[in-house]
């Protein structure tokens, strides 16, 4: 199962300066949904600051999260695809084109959740798909494959 | 054998982690307990384990360790953590 992630927490061709605004756009699309407060954005930038660009864990992907927090409101997921790709300083999966954000209100429903995750990008094809989305119902299409049993 | 694969913040990215080492392990037909935990508290969580998985970022936040530290570029690439895995403990 994927952590819930509602139409408005998807942002297509998304507009961002630098990593930080791409971070922050994930962190709108969650208080957008009620998934996160608006603070939170700062939460996952400030994770960044502190453990470097761990968090592109693919090529061309970011997972934005944070700890469980007075900013998480509830579980949920948010998607921000880049109409210019933006670099994270990561050694080998730069630049960046899909931003996802994470909120989670406790660790284990966290763990519950990326299962779901790793079912939908082991398709190494899904990031590209992603980032050619022009619709969030293509992007909701893409992300269904997380749902399936693995 | 223990593997412990690590994050900035323990949830999120060291259960994406987690999750495709399991799927790495099964697919090598090996039997391992995989857990998740924060860079932070990496040296409690490994003491005992014989390979710790990090991102190329979070290695200097290690510290001294006797586990093989086994370093995954992409966490949702099965082959890469199959094989990387193999030549650790295979």
């Amino acid at each position: 199962m994927l952590p819930p992630l509602p139409q408005n927490a998807i942002t297509i061709g998304a507009q961002a300066d630098d990593w930080r605004g791409a971070v922050r756009l994930a962190g709108d699309a969650l208080a957008r949904s009620g998934a996160a407060t608006p603070a939170f954005a700062e939460e996952m930038i400030r994770v960044i600051e502190e453990f470097g660009p761990y968090v592109v864990i693919a090529p061309g992907l970011a997972l934005a999260h944070a700890r469980p927090g007075p900013e998480t409101l509830a579980d949920g997921l948010s998607v921000v695809t880049l109409a210019t790709p933006v670099s994270f300083g990561h050694a080998h999966n730069d630049p960046v084109s899909v931003v996802l954000g994470l909120s989670a209100t406790n660790s284990d429903g966290h763990i519950a959740g990326v299962a779901g995750l790793a079912n939908v990008f082991n398709d190494a094809g899904a990031i590209s798909r992603l980032a050619a989305a022009t619709s969030a119902d293509e992007v909701l299409a893409i992300m269904k494959q997380g749902e399936r049993e693995s | 054998m223990k593997i412990v694969a690590i994050c900035g913040v323990g949830v999120g990215t060291s259960a994406i982690l987690k999750v495709n080492a399991e799927r790495a392990l099964a697919r090598l037909g090996l039997e391992a307990d995989v857990t998740a935990s924060d860079a932070a508290n990496v040296q409690v969580a490994a003491e005992d384990a014989q390979v710790i998985l990090s991102s190329p970022e979070l290695v200097s936040r290690i510290g001294k360790t006797f586990a093989d530290i086994v370093v995954i570029e992409n966490y949702f690439d099965v082959d890469e953590i199959a094989e990387k895995l193999q030549k650790a403990i295979g």
